[in-house]
């Protein structure tokens, strides 16, 4: 489903991402990790043809990340950081504009059944400049469930979450997962990595430091794995 | 009603309800535009006479000033929580957004310019009423084509440090025949018919707007996504 | 190419067409030798409609393949453009002083030509103030094209507005009635500029290549 090769994304002479080269099959979902500045978030931005890479190549569906940007973006939905809503709409106007900026506009009820999805539906008219962090980033992954995506580029979505959050978004992935989607994950928490991906990939300045998956997929593993990746950073670059 | 004109509408109300809804809650843009016409007393009053004569120029010294204000406002919307992605990540054409945007820019432009022409008459004492009619053709003409060049330039800056600056920088040298051609025809509106130029002007004005605003649906998607 | 042919051609026709102009060239029987500022003021505007079509072309390009050459030949094209417009505007104004007696006069020609300046001037200020290469090349790409094309209609609009309110400029060159000397001088000269223009540009083109190509080569040290 996610496909890419030697990846390169250049910030002027800063390499945020170096030949990063992996793959997501259907029905699976990737964790990726590592420490700050590891190149996390560019990847997913790559993913999500909100940038162009330096070089390298990358398909999402089948669908070339630069020359056929378009037809990327109708299969995937991206949950980052920044959550994308206008504070001075309703949590249902946002995802009304949203929807019909992806070119299927969407009507009330669907709208109010996705916020009840994400335990929002009591707040569905109220201005999002009134809701909390946290219900904001309900209100992003009610977005993107909105959309029914193929692909899911998800950029740490457990932070800000509480307890009932969590379990909605898991619930989510499951499900999303079983019913053949492709889903990257970005996170800090290895817990998390653990409980949802069936691969997981480790980051450090820009470059793959190491892959994990299936049997090999334990704690432990992936904890020296994490470490050797942080330690990595800090060796100098002209030893 | 075709993909293209169901975006075109939806940016257009999510940017008036916005504006409507924001914390301000008046239409900031007249506000300014009502300080100036004060300004304007200020500096080239008391004599009514001089003033008189420079009002089609005020007239639109005025609606530029203001308009960079609008202009910078609706991409300052965007920048908050990275709107702005969201709109990169819609598929299709995004001339769809900049018309959109644009033609919100252009009513409350609009709106500005209504009040700060009657308030005009009401403060110089003078009989603008009659005038009216002439007077919105020219100014539907100059507000669009303004904001043509205006919304592609305020999306680029709007990405940029300096921005305050660099909008008028880029802007104002581009918008200058809006400007002359504008300023002519309020001339003429004012001053209560038609003159052989008119014509000239005319075409001008509407031939930059025609130019500039297939330029902008045309280029529109380079600036958002660089 | 460039330092082969264009260089000396330029050289060769620049020097004839100098002093042709300021030399043997009739003298100007209502200007007198001020007059002859025009050999100068003449082609370089020319050389500076040349450059600004070399920015939109460039910018063209760009936006349609994405390659760097593209923008290079936009880049030098915006630079000769500001030189170019520079020295048409610093001529003539310097006819002016003994014309009019006074070093700047609104005269249509001048005053548009003063606004294409400062248009292109805000094209460099453009390329300076955005850090990212790719984002700088695609944002004054679309300058370029936008400034291209208002052009002409600024100077429509300006000439039109100045020809309302007074007789039309003395610095168009009388070109049917022009004496068949002056005219020759003129030509030489306009090919004179117009090669140093198309060197200079190659040349920096050349040039904005090689800081490219040491900038990658540090990249992947």
């Amino acid at each position: 489903m996610i496909q890419i090769d030697g990846l390169t994304k250049l910030y002027g002479t800063q390499a945020a991402l170096r030949g990063v080269c992996l793959a997501v099959p259907a029905g699976s979902i990737l964790a990726v990790l590592g420490p700050n500045g590891s190149g996390k978030t560019t990847l997913v931005r790559l993913l999500a043809t909100l940038t162009r890479p330096s070089a390298g190549r990358g398909t999402v569906g089948g669908h070339d990340l630069v020359r056929e940007r378009d037809e990327v973006r109708r299969l995937i939905a991206l949950v980052a950081h920044e959550t994308q809503l206008y504070d001075d709409l309703s949590a249902a106007e946002n995802l009304a504009f949203t929807s019909v900026l992806g070119g299927s506009p969407v009507q009330g009820p669907r709208l109010r059944d996705v916020l009840a999805r994400v335990g929002l539906e009591a707040h569905a008219d109220t201005r999002v400049r009134a809701l909390s962090s946290g219900m904001r980033r309900r209100v992003a992954l009610a977005r993107a469930m909105l959309r029914a995506p193929r692909v899911l580029l998800l950029d740490e979505p457990f932070s800000g979450l509480d307890g009932d959050g969590v379990k909605r978004l898991d619930d989510y992935l499951h499900g999303f997962r079983a019913k053949g989607g492709a889903a990257v994950v970005v996170t800090h928490s290895l817990g998390r990595a653990l409980a949802v991906a069936d691969e997981v990939v480790v980051l450090s300045g820009g470059r793959l430091a190491g892959r994990l998956a299936g049997a090999d997929l334990t704690e432990a593993a992936l904890e020296r794995l994490y470490l050797a990746a942080s330690e990595t950073e800090w060796r100098p670059s002209c030893a | 009603m075709a993909p293209f004109l169901r975006v075109t509408w939806a940016v257009f109300r999510k940017d008036l309800t916005v504006e409507r809804r924001a914390k301000e809650g008046i239409n900031g843009l007249a506000f300014f535009a009502l300080l100036l016409l004060f300004l304007f007393y200020f500096t080239l009053g008391p004599d009514g006479e001089r003033l008189r004569a420079a009002l089609p120029g005020l007239f639109w010294l005025t609606f530029v000033l203001a308009g960079l204000l609008g202009l910078g406002r609706t991409f300052a919307l965007e920048r908050e929580n990275a709107c702005i992605d969201g709109l990169v990540l819609a598929p299709g054409d995004k001339g769809a957004i900049y018309l959109g945007k644009l033609l919100a820019v252009s009513l409350v432009m609009l709106a500005m310019e209504a009040v700060f022409v009657a308030a005009t008459g009401f403060f110089y004492n003078l009989d603008i009423w009659a005038a009216v009619p002439r007077l919105v053709p020219v100014g539907l003409a100059g507000t669009v084509g303004f904001a043509a060049v205006g919304t592609l330039f305020a999306a680029m800056t709007a990405q940029l440090r300096a921005r305050e600056l660099l909008l008028p920088v880029l802007l104002l040298p581009l918008a200058v025949p809006v400007l002359i051609a504008a300023v002519r025809l309020t001339e003429v509106a004012l001053a209560g018919g038609s003159a052989e130029s008119s014509a000239g002007w005319w075409r001008l004005l509407l031939g930059f707007d025609v130019v500039f605003l297939t330029a902008g649906l045309l280029t529109f998607e380079f600036v958002l996504e660089p | 190419m460039a330092r082969r042919i264009l260089g000396p051609a330029a050289g060769i026709l620049l020097a004839a067409g100098l002093t042709a102009g300021l030399g043997w060239a009739p003298r100007d029987g209502v200007q007198g030798d001020v007059q002859r500022i025009m050999y100068v003021h003449v082609p370089a505007i020319l050389a500076a409609y040349a450059a600004i079509a070399l920015v939109f072309v460039g910018s063209v390009g760009y936006l349609g393949t994405r390659r760097e050459t593209w923008d290079r030949a936009a880049a030098a094209g915006g630079e000769l453009a500001v030189c170019f417009i520079g020295l048409t505007l610093l001529t003539g104004s310097i006819w002016g002083k003994p014309t009019w007696g006074t070093w700047w006069t609104w005269d249509a020609r001048l005053t548009s030509t003063a606004i294409l300046f400062v248009l292109y001037l805000s094209y460099q200020l453009l390329r300076s103030v955005v850090d990212d290469p790719e984002r700088a090349a695609t944002y004054a790409a679309v300058l370029g094209i936008v400034a291209a094309l208002d052009v002409p209609i600024i100077h429509f609009s300006v000439v039109w507005w100045r020809t309302l309110h007074q007789a039309p400029t003395v610095l168009k060159p009388q070109a049917p009635s022009m004496d068949p000397a002056m005219l020759l001088a003129l030509a030489v000269n306009v090919a004179g500029f117009l090669c140093a223009f198309a060197y200079l540009a190659v040349r920096r083109c050349r040039l904005l290549a090689l800081e490219a190509a040491a900038r990658h080569r540090a990249l992947d040290a």
